[in-house]
């Protein structure tokens, strides 16, 4: 039985572990214990901040977490114990005793309460269970998530507790996890099942690894009817969560394929814009799309005071600043060109080098570092396999919020009609009235605006230097190309396709064989379909 | 009937064999036979860097092969110049030797580094120079008939065409890359010791090098030139100009589209294979998109679908190059961008095309 044996050796190290610390619920012993941490003997502070995390002292957590972060005072005059906020020559201090506020004081007056390694562990894990009353839920879960490597029967009885009165659904469940590993250690085999049962639902690593442990322990030894019982249990649950990682597994990858996707329809609807309604390749693309994360740069240091609001003046400023430049392009130079479109390719590209350049001269070829604002950073926590990261998923929202504004620019406004007919039939629209010219300069200012938003938006994602834009042009080609030219549905269809197909390849292959993967499928595919996913039709669209 | 030979060819074309002969005789004389002090003397790097030139105006020739006469514009030439460097570049890593920093008789020095126990298949034969040279020829060759007729077959046209090659030479830009291809990953291959027993480094395998390019060079342009001038060329340019009439004629448009652009593939093959003992390394970044889409624009400055043009854009730009990066290394680029767009904006024909206005 040595499974059996193991329990009862755990068992009674917890209670040894246990006789520690017997529950004070008294604030004069709190007020007491506060006293000891005076001294400059670690045995007895050691012994103090136990008894404080034992008792029930509305104060017990702040002053337990100032003295992990060292802003636990001795005032030098008053020898009373206070907790300091802010840094300086001089701090705001507060009584440690009832709290209340004692005004700013001098540093030099007050003499920090040092702790050593032991404490610093034993500390963390007291706050842990003192934050077990916190008021925000998301920080009640936190705390009982960071408990779950160090459950002893003090914290257990702490969470039984907190199990019967808590209300929130997510906490509550997550208790339920802590206690069932807390019933995994059990002497009794039926509660053990029971617990590993309950387990099964749990998606988090260390019940994961406790249910493999558990799992290898009792394989090779001869068992009773119900630890065979117990085993199979845990088998089973660790099948379940196996198979729910798997499938969160799945949905992240598709979501890190939706994110890659989007960054890669956001760089392309541009570039389809322009190459699908006036035939015309720009190889500067890329290098709009660096303007606007280079725009998205120069808004932030221009206001560094507001930053949480300096993307929603860079995706205009962006937008601008490469729509005109794009527009000078137009009328600068791709005007001369058209009907030649091999040529219209080189003198692009030839103005790419001179942006790239010229970016490169005014803010000098290293990289720069984009700021990401507060609302932007961080995860959103779905469960225990599960996060989305902020910044990809408000990507994926302005990207279709860009694109939707374009479908909608072109399929129902006047501009839209317009340029429209001149993609359909250049000649035939300015026959009807439709000034050829000044469609052009503003579908290429529109194209090249976009490039600029996307380039606000891979600012958030990648580094900001003078190859940003080079980095990212042959994807977009793909993309449009995949997509049938012309098209912003099939740019779309193709951008996520391809995204996804790139993420969900990168696991077996590498994220570098994986492009090459996907680069060659798209040339086999134009071979199979010359004119992309989805071709143009119309006599315009033959060349 | 036969016509003399001065009617049949144009008078460019004797000027670019000739200027080839003669620049060969004078480039070894000036630089074996005269002692290093002298003024006339040519110094052995200059002799290395006009071999370099000679070598990428064989690949603008190839392109203008490509371009100029059947308008098929790609923007990967890079990768089978690149291709052809790997095979002569692999050849050379034979012939090292135990000489490397491991002094390993078996491997070469990067294989060591990377732990690898034996050769992998790809690299049986390349101690054998004839091997060698018949891969750089091949690989690039077979590379482009596969692709081209893939390509040509399904009608993928102008710009789409462009995009591929584009996807194709970045495709093998990542996937050389790679540590595990077996090619030298980042670094490529480099310090190599000889060639067919000559010492790479001596003068007289420089200058040696320097000819065979020049005549490879004046080889490349005859044979193009041939090639234009027969039936075969005359459908080529109809090609180029018409497509879909060529073909409503009854022509196989893929097949003839295939064959100039393997042409032009295997050329270019054979200057990265002559590049590589000229500059001592091969890596990765000649497969870079950037570098091909450069190498058009040599031929689109010299004047395109002139063959003697293409050789007069790339030694004109990469001559400027040399200049402007020794000089001003930030500016290269302005006046590569500006040469882009002014050289599409107003030289249509190129260089060559301004001589013969103002000649005519």
């Amino acid at each position: 039985m040595r499974l059996a044996s193991t329990w009862i050796l755990a068992g009674s190290c917890v209670a040894v572990l246990l006789a520690a610390g017997p529950s004070v619920a008294d604030e004069a012993q709190f007020v007491e214990a506060l006293g000891n941490l005076k001294t400059s003997s670690f045995i007895t502070k050691t012994e103090a901040a136990k008894e404080i995390a034992a008792s029930d002292a509305e104060q017990a957590f702040v002053v337990l977490g100032a003295l992990l972060e060292g802003r636990l005072y001795v005032r030098k005059a008053e020898n009373d114990v206070v907790v300091a906020v802010g840094s300086g020559d001089e701090v705001e201090i507060a009584s440690a005793a009832h709290g209340g506020t004692l005004g700013a004081v001098a540093k030099t007056d007050l003499k920090r309460i040092i702790i050593n390694n032991q404490m610093r562990i034993m500390l963390r894990s007291d706050l842990a269970r003192l934050s077990l009353r916190a008021t925000d839920p998301a920080q009640r879960r936190k705390a009982i998530v960071s408990l779950f490597d160090s459950l002893n029967e003090q914290t257990v009885k702490l969470m039984r507790a907190a199990f019967v009165t808590e209300e929130d659904a997510a906490v509550k469940a997550t208790l339920a996890t802590a206690l069932a590993l807390a019933d995994l250690d059990s002497l009794d085999t039926k509660t053990q099942i029971a617990a590993a049962q309950t387990l099964g639902s749990s998606m988090h690593t260390a019940v994961r690894n406790r249910l493999a442990a558990l799992v290898e322990s009792g394989a090779d030894d001869a068992l009773d009817e119900q630890g065979r019982q117990l085993l199979a249990t845990a088998k089973a649950s660790l099948a379940q969560i196996e198979h729910s990682r798997k499938i969160y597994g799945l949905v992240e990858t598709t979501f890190f394929g939706l994110s890659l996707g989007f960054v890669l329809v956001l760089a392309a609807t541009g570039l389809a814009i322009t190459f699908g309604v006036m035939g015309v390749i720009n190889m500067a693309h890329g290098e709009l799309m660096m303007l606007g994360a280079y725009s998205t740069w120069v808004v932030q240091q221009a206001m560094p005071e507001h930053l949480e609001l300096s993307l929603f003046v860079a995706v205009p400023v962006a937008f601008i600043v490469a729509g005109l430049v794009g527009v000078a392009i137009e009328r600068g130079v791709v005007r001369f060109l058209y009907g030649r479109p091999l040529e219209t390719l080189l003198a692009t590209f030839g103005v790419s080098l001179l942006l790239q350049q010229t970016v490169r001269t005014i803010f000098s070829p290293l990289n720069r570092a984009v700021a990401t604002p507060e609302w932007m950073s961080g995860q959103l926590y779905l469960n225990d396999a599960l996060s989305i990261n902020y910044n990809r998923l408000y990507i994926i929202i302005f990207s279709i919020v860009v694109f939707l504004s374009l479908v909608t620019l072109l399929r129902y406004t006047t501009l839209g009609l317009q340029i429209r007919a001149v993609a359909q039939n250049r000649n035939m629209a300015k026959a009807m009235g439709v000034r050829g010219g000044w469609i052009d300069a503003v579908t290429f200012g529109l194209g090249s605006g976009v490039a600029g938003l996307a380039g606000v938006a891979l600012s958030q994602l990648t580094n900001v230097g003078p190859n940003l834009g080079q980095s990212h042009i042959v994807d977009s080609f793909m993309v449009v190309v995949f997509g049938g030219v012309g098209n912003l549905w099939g740019t779309l269809m193709a951008g996520l396709s391809l995204g996804i197909a790139n993420k969900f390849l990168e696991p077996f292959a590498g994220a570098v064989l994986a492009k090459i993967f996907v680069l060659v499928f798209i040339i086999l595919f134009i071979q199979r379909y010359p004119r992309g996913l989805f071709p143009q039709r119309g006599r315009a669209a033959e060349s | 009937m036969a016509k003399p030979l001065l009617q049949r060819y144009p008078l460019s074309d004797f000027a670019v064999v000739g200027t080839l002969a003669s620049l060969i005789l004078v480039v070894s004389i000036l630089n074996l036979a005269t002692p290093p002090d002298s003024f006339a003397h040519i110094s052995t790097f200059t002799v290395t860097l006009l071999g370099k030139y000679l070598c990428f105006a064989l690949l603008a020739l190839a392109i203008d092969l490509a371009w100029g006469y059947c308008g098929i514009l790609s923007l990967g030439h890079g990768a089978f110049f690149a291709l052809g460097g790997y095979a002569m570049g692999m050849y050379l890593m034979r012939q090292i030797g135990d000489r490397g920093v491991y002094g390993n008789p078996l491997l070469p020095d990067f294989m060591v580094f990377l732990n690898w126990q034996e050769l992998p298949w790809y690299w049986w034969g390349f101690s054998s120079f004839p091997f060698a040279m018949a891969m750089a020829l091949f690989v690039p060759g077979l590379l482009a008939l596969v692709f081209g007729w893939l390509a040509f077959r399904s009608r993928v046209t102008g710009v789409y065409l462009s995009i591929m090659t584009q996807a194709l030479t970045y495709a093998l830009l990542l996937a050389f890359f790679r540590n595990e291809m077996g090619f030298g990953g980042n670094n490529g291959l480099t310090d190599f010791k000889e060639l067919l027993g000559f010492d790479l480094k001596s003068d007289a395998t420089r200058v040696a090098l320097f000819a065979i390019t020049a005549s490879m060079l004046g080889i490349a342009y005859v044979t193009c030139r041939a090639i234009c001038a027969s039936r075969f060329g005359r459908v080529v340019v109809a090609i180029r100009d018409a497509e879909d009439r060529a073909r409503f004629l009854g022509y196989r448009v893929e097949n003839f589209k295939l064959w100039i652009f393997v042409v032009s593939a295997t050329f270019s093959g054979i200057a990265g294979a002559l590049y590589v003992p000229q500059v001592g390394i091969i890596n990765p970044s000649e497969f870079a998109p950037l570098l091909s889409i450069e190498l058009v624009v040599w031929v689109a400055i010299g004047g395109r679908g002139t063959l003697y043009g293409a050789i007069v854009g790339a030694i004109v730009v990469n001559f400027a190059k040399t200049q402007f990066t020794g000089i001003l290394p930030e500016a290269w680029l302005f006046v590569l961008g500006a040469m882009f767009v002014l050289g599409t904006l107003f030289l249509p024909r190129g260089i060559v095309g301004l001589a013969k206005r103002d000649g005519k």
